[in-house]
């Protein structure tokens, strides 16, 4: 079955009848594009049903060559972590489309080219979490850029082109040493029996340690770029600054998950013994992350800065799970990239809608929404609840195991990180309090609630948000098998309790 | 452990009553209020089916359990949604509902005038769904999500009048001063699971034989940290004051009977972890003395009738966690002082909700006076109220509270006397700021405003309040016949060796009461003799000024805490820009300037390029025939 | 006779250009010196060619002289095309691209 190239055609093909249609019809472009995003949303559950949960093997698996000279093959396939994140993407691209209806207005193309660009994007997104083959990967890790930089230097607010500008730049500088990397990865592959890309070969490469810290720090500074990680993360505030709600959804939702999932499938899997040598730099790093960000969102004026803010400090959560070596830490990293998507998603669509409503992005600007748009403000709220991971909502359960999995192995990282959960009330509750309560600010008395359209678009993101954290199970046991694999893959195991049971 | 399949309907019914409300919107403002103090009402039946059905079992078959599902499995973290149902949690899942619906029946008619009292109605139900979770939760996780959602009940409920900015910012001081506590609540949960591999309560108190005190001491003082938070204990006490924003239901419902009294359960329920650590204990007994002390003379200063009664509930709470802190002794006093403050105080509350309600929404004392006339029916309830909290014998805190006296004396040694001491007082000090609240309030001149028209609330606000008076009066008595509540808590803790008693019931009885009467004489003297002014006089001895601001406590988390918190964020914020930021933009501009700057050498001149060319060539050539040699 | 004589002679003369080229003004002088540079170096292939026996350097030199054909062709069109605009065949008259 080729499962996943069909899932990467479906959006392709989609985005080439969008750019055949006329120009003058937008009504149909956006009902195109959004009828593709949903045929993929459904393509990708079909497909998750056919997943095996228990074997820790690649699923889907399609091997074709692509430049034989260089051993370069197509090759693609997914374990429990790309699975679940082909989900949020997939699942994330019609509330996309859905929430943004009116957002490609007043670019500086037209709309077909908007949703085209969504479109192209949707398919490396499902491309990049699948390729098993580092260049394939790189490639498209590379491409990605292009749509995302068109869509905030064409589509964005204030000063997009800088902060397109800023964003390539950035993530081309990382993108420029990860390179550097692969190729050193090919070549030394060359000398020990085959030049190939392929990444479970090169898994088993012989390489001295120095050469390992070098290669393990070209993947790693790459993905800590994407995945804002403290001090590489500038370049966030300024592009969700710019970036429409949407494009921003895509961006910190999936895109700089990039990041972290290739800190798992690559700095781990093709460097263990580097991944454990820079383990304590990494973990100082996302403390620093969880803090910084959190403190970094208290003290920001303008909504969208905040919640890139605060996703710097969630990011820093997951990197702290990943290198925390145990089962706990692993899953509640993975599941909270899941989660993360959904919480900054409804953060960002019902942010943006109060933006446009409101016509100015500075928190003190809004007041007393609450009486005037009720679903809305509610909407909100939610959103900034699941964000400080109150029990109940998704984030928690994932944002808990972060924490625990982190204390059985580093307990001093996880009571710093811990701090941040109180930041974190700071962060949700000071522009829940100055946006949506007081009196209403006058010029907000008549701005119109939600639509049933964005209702509907809404309803998915918060139902995900509150089912999964009641009942996490279906992803945990998706997930749990490749965290463990990936875990004993490195010779660790989960730290038995100190005292306690005989058994 | 007998399993269940009904326990889950105690929550059920509520949470469902919270979604229908709160999805049903503008649709079920007819009849929502009523669908939910049924459907709390039923909760209650539940509870009461559940006790019946306990009082059927032997001692040891009384606790039962219910797996709902898998919550979080991940190795070996495993958490099931569970909930379990024994001697300790049925008392207070009766509390909950039972005070929860007298509160809802009352609500109806205090907040009938609200446009927004279906959403009010939403959150109490939210409330007591949330409650009952964290006091049915079978492990500490399962109680932690209880923990958090009476957080964000309460939080919802304290800005239900959030219009007002100071009510905004009540609510939000409450939410973050809980998230301090919350977080050491994730401590303890996660030094359990590092050191004993479980977090259920059943398996904690199982590896707490075999696992070591530093580690149990730290699980303690975590345990201690979150009942603080939640409590409004001593350090995170300032938020219960500013949380009587809420409507005054929501004050006598979870923060008086309630919610302010999870950290008690908390406490109680670890009691296998402090009976082991017993640094922890000490430092529970400490936090308990020091704030039944500083709620005590907070309330000797406040004019506002709610802000006195939640000073007096911090003292009252200090009581209970001193009576938690004594060990197995002490455990199951504090749970009777905790059910009969629940009456009492919620009795009161209710009382003062009636006296606003009358007073066009006047919370000054100073502003009262005279009302026992204009409503005799409040005053009699308050009256039972104020006798149950000052301990007057028979009334239900005669009870209780002389019990934690006692066993305070009794605890051994200076410690014993100290803590005798801070309780006797405490009593003396309660038995002056109640009086001092009745005066005010009910008795001597009017000295109300003219447009203020004092009447007696409908039947709808005073039943609550008759039925919670009876409760003050009887609840003490029931519960202490024959050791009742004694007998009924005894299996849950560990059987106790009898100490040396340095003062007998009777002697404590006696000087409890001696220390009431000189409370409640200085209070008369003081008050009712006297004309009291309308507006606070200024011309007030230093320790009336301080205790008038709360002692200080907000100034103090100012200066230390939001002040320097503040200004780091400030300075994070502009060194983010200017020099992380800084330094990525400065490596732009190097690229730019050093651009420019070699620009320089691109005259336009076709002969220098060529001599450019030339002087590179001979460069590269003298270059290669260095290396070749 | 010494072959590396002829060396000595190329370089003289590439020397020769490349002065040329540097200092003089006018356009017509400067492609000049620059065939004499072109010149040299065929003589310089030429001789090693003549050297090493083979025919390879004779090769190179024949492909030298026809881009070199294919230079002046080009060069002197734009050289003519310039005098006629600005009526100057100085080559420092012609630096518009910097402005």
């Amino acid at each position: 079955m080729i499962w996943l190239t069909f899932l990467m055609a479906l959006p392709l093909a989609g985005s080439v009848v969008v750019a055949a249609l006329p120009k003058t019809n937008e009504k149909l472009v956006k009902q195109v594009a959004l009828f593709t995003t949903l045929l993929v949303m459904g393509a990708t559950i079909a497909m998750a049903v056919g997943f095996q949960r228990d074997n820790v093997e690649l699923q889907f698996v399609e091997k074709y060559s692509w430049i034989p000279s260089f051993g370069i093959n197509y090759a693609l396939g997914i374990d429990g972590l790309a699975l679940v994140l082909i989900l949020m993407s997939t699942i994330l691209a019609p509330v996309v489309v859905l929430a943004g209806w009116n957002e490609s207005h007043g670019g500086r193309w037209s709309v077909k080219v908007f949703y085209t660009l969504i479109l192209v994007l949707e398919t490396m997104m499902i491309g990049v979490f699948a390729a098993t083959d580092v260049f394939l990967f790189y490639v498209i890790f590379e491409a990605m850029l292009i749509p995302v930089y068109f869509l905030i230097g064409g589509y964005g607010t204030g000063e997009r082109s800088a902060a397109a500008v800023k964003f390539l730049i950035y993530s081309l500088f990382g993108g420029l040493l990860m390179l550097a990397s692969i190729i050193a990865l090919y070549v030394m592959s060359g000398a020990q029996g085959g030049h190939t890309f392929d990444l479970a070969s090169l898994s088993h490469l012989q390489m001295s340690s120095t050469t390992q810290n070098l290669l393990f720090l070209g993947f790693f500074i790459a993905f800590a770029i994407k995945a804002p990680l403290w001090p590489l993360h500038t370049w966030l505030p300024d592009a969700a600054e710019s970036a429409t709600p949407g494009t921003s959804v895509l961006l910190l939702g999936v895109l700089d998950k990039v990041g972290t999932f290739g800190m798992i499938r690559y700095c781990l899997t093709l460097f263990p013994d580097a991944s454990k040598t820079f383990t304590p730099m990494i973990l100082v790093l996302a403390v620093i992350s969880i803090i910084y960000g959190a403190i970094l969102a208290i003290g920001q004026r303008d909504l969208k800065r905040l919640i890139a803010f605060t996703s710097i400090s969630h990011f820093g959560f997951i990197t702290m799970g990943i290198f925390a070596m145990t089962s706990q830490g692993y899953s509640g990293a993975a599941l909270y990239m899941f989660n993360h998507g959904f919480s900054t998603a409804a953060l960002f669509l019902v942010g943006g809608w109060m933006i446009s409503r409101r016509g100015s992005s500075t928190i003190a600007d809004f007041g007393g929404l609450q009486r005037v748009t009720p679903v809305m403000a509610w909407m909100f709220f939610l959103a900034g609840m699941s964000s400080l991971a109150l029990p109940g909502l998704s984030s928690f359960v994932s944002e808990f195991l972060v924490l625990v999995g982190t204390f059985t192995r580093y307990p001093v990282h996880a009571i710093i990180a811990t701090f941040g959960i109180v930041l974190a009330a700071l962060y949700i509750l000071i522009p829940v309090q100055k946006a949506l309560h007081g009196p209403t600010t006058p010029g907000n008395e008549n701005l119109p609630d939600l639509n049933l359209r964005e209702k509907i678009a809404i309803a998915p993101v918060i139902a995900i948000i509150v089912v999964l954290g009641f009942y996490p199970s279906p992803l945990l046991k998706v997930i749990n098998p490749a965290a463990t694999h990936v875990i004993a893959g490195l010779g660790f195991s989960d730290p038995v309790p100190t005292s306690g049971n005989n058994e | 452990m007998m399993t269940s399949t009904s326990l889950v309907y105690l929550i059920a019914l509520p949470l469902a009553g919270a979604a229908i409300l709160l999805l049903a919107g503008r649709h079920s403002d007819k009849w929502g209020h009523l669908l939910a103090t049924g459907l709390s009402g039923s909760s209650f039946l539940v509870g009461l089916y559940q006790l019946s059905l306990m009082l059927g079992r032997s001692n040891g078959q009384r606790p039962i359990t219910q797996k709902l599902f898998e919550w979080i499995s991940v190795g070996s973290f495993n958490i099931d949604a569970g909930l379990m149902l024994d001697q300790l949690s049925i008392c207070f899942v009766l509390l909950i509902t039972g005070v929860g619906t007298l509160i809802h029946i009352y609500s109806i008619s205090y907040m009938s005038h609200d446009p927004d009292r279906r959403r009010f109605f939403a959150f109490l139900n939210l409330f007591i769904a949330a409650m009952l979770l964290l006091v049915l939760g079978n492990s500490y996780l399962n109680l932690y999500v209880g923990w958090e959602g009476v957080g964000l009940a309460s939080y919802l409920l304290i800005g239900f009048w959030n219009q007002k900015p100071a009510y905004a910012t009540a609510s939000k001081k409450a939410f973050v001063m809980n998230r301090i506590g919350d977080m050491g609540l994730s401590f303890a949960i996660m030094i359990a699971f590092a050191t004993m591999g479980t977090v259920s309560f059943s398996g904690v108190k199982e590896a707490a034989g075999h696992t070591s005190t530093a580690a149990l001491t730290g699980i303690g003082i975590m345990l201690l940290v979150a009942a603080t938070g939640k409590s409004a204990q001593f350090p995170l006490q300032a938020w219960l004051g500013d949380a009587m924003a809420g409507p005054t239901p929501v004050s006598a419902l979870i923060h008086a009977a309630t919610m302010v009294t999870a950290g008690v359960y908390l406490i109680t329920r670890s009691n296998f972890i402090f009976d082991a650590a017993p640094t922890a204990q000490l430092l529970v007994v400490i936090v308990g003395a020091i704030t039944l002390m500083f709620g005590a003379l907070i309330g000797t200063a406040k004019d506002d009738i709610k802000k006195a009664l939640a000073a007096s509930t911090m003292s009252q709470i200090g009581y209970m966690i001193l009576g938690a802190g004594l060990g197995p002794v002490g455990y199951a006093f504090a749970i009777m002082h905790l059910l009969t403050h629940g009456f009492f105080k919620a009795g009161m509350f209710l009382g003062a909700g009636s006296v606003m309600h009358g007073m066009n929404d006047e919370v000054n004392m100073r502003k009262y006076g005279a009302l026992r006339k204009f409503m005799p029916i409040t005053f009699a309830t308050f009256g039972l109220g104020y006798l149950a909290i000052l301990g007057v014998p028979p009334f239900a805190g005669f009870y209780s509270k002389d019990m934690i006296i006692e066993t305070a004396f009794n605890s051994g040694g200076s410690k014993g006397v100290i803590l005798g001491c801070v309780t006797l007082l405490g009593a003396g000090i309660t038995a002056f700021y109640m009086t001092r609240v009745m005066i005010l309030t009910f008795t001597g001149k009017s000295r109300w405003d003219d447009q203020a028209h004092p009447h007696e609330s409908p039947w709808l606000m005073w039943l609550p309040m008759a039925i919670l008076a009876i409760g003050s009066v009887t609840s003490g008595y029931l519960l202490s016949h024959g050791d009742a509540l004694v007998n009924w808590l005894s299996p849950l803790f560990e059987s106790h060796g009898e100490h040396a008693e340095l003062l007998s019931p009777v002697v404590v009885s006696g000087l409890a009461l001696v220390m009431v009467a000189v409370g409640v004489a200085i209070a008369f003297l003081k008050y009712s003799r006297n004309e009291v002014a309308a507006v606070a006089p200024d011309d007030v001895s230093i320790f009336t000024r301080v205790a008038r601001q709360d002692l200080m406590q907000d100034r103090f988390n100012e200066a230390v805490f939001m002040r320097p918190g503040q200004v780091l964020t400030d300075v994070l914020v502009k060194s983010d820009e200017a020099v992380i930021d800084g330094a990525v933009r400065g490596v732009g501009r190097l690229a730019l300037g050093s651009g420019s700057s070699l620009r320089g050498i691109q005259t336009g001149f076709v002969r220098s390029y060529a001599a450019l060319i030339l002087i590179g060539a001979v460069v590269l050539v003298a270059a290669i025939w260095v290396v070749t040699q | 006779m010494n072959a590396a004589n002829y060396l000595y002679l190329s370089a003289l003369l590439f020397t020769i250009g490349a002065v040329g080229v540097v200092v003089r003004r006018n356009a017509i002088v400067v492609f000049m010196c620059v065939e004499l540079m072109l010149n040299a170096a065929n003589l310089s292939f030429v001789t090693f060619s003549r050297i090493n026996g083979d025919l390879n350097g004779q090769v190179i030199a024949f492909f030298t002289m026809v881009v070199a054909a294919c230079e002046v062709v080009v060069g002197l069109a734009i050289i003519v095309t310039i005098y006629r605009s600005r009526r100057s065949a100085s080559v420092d008259d012609a630096s518009l691209l910097k402005r």
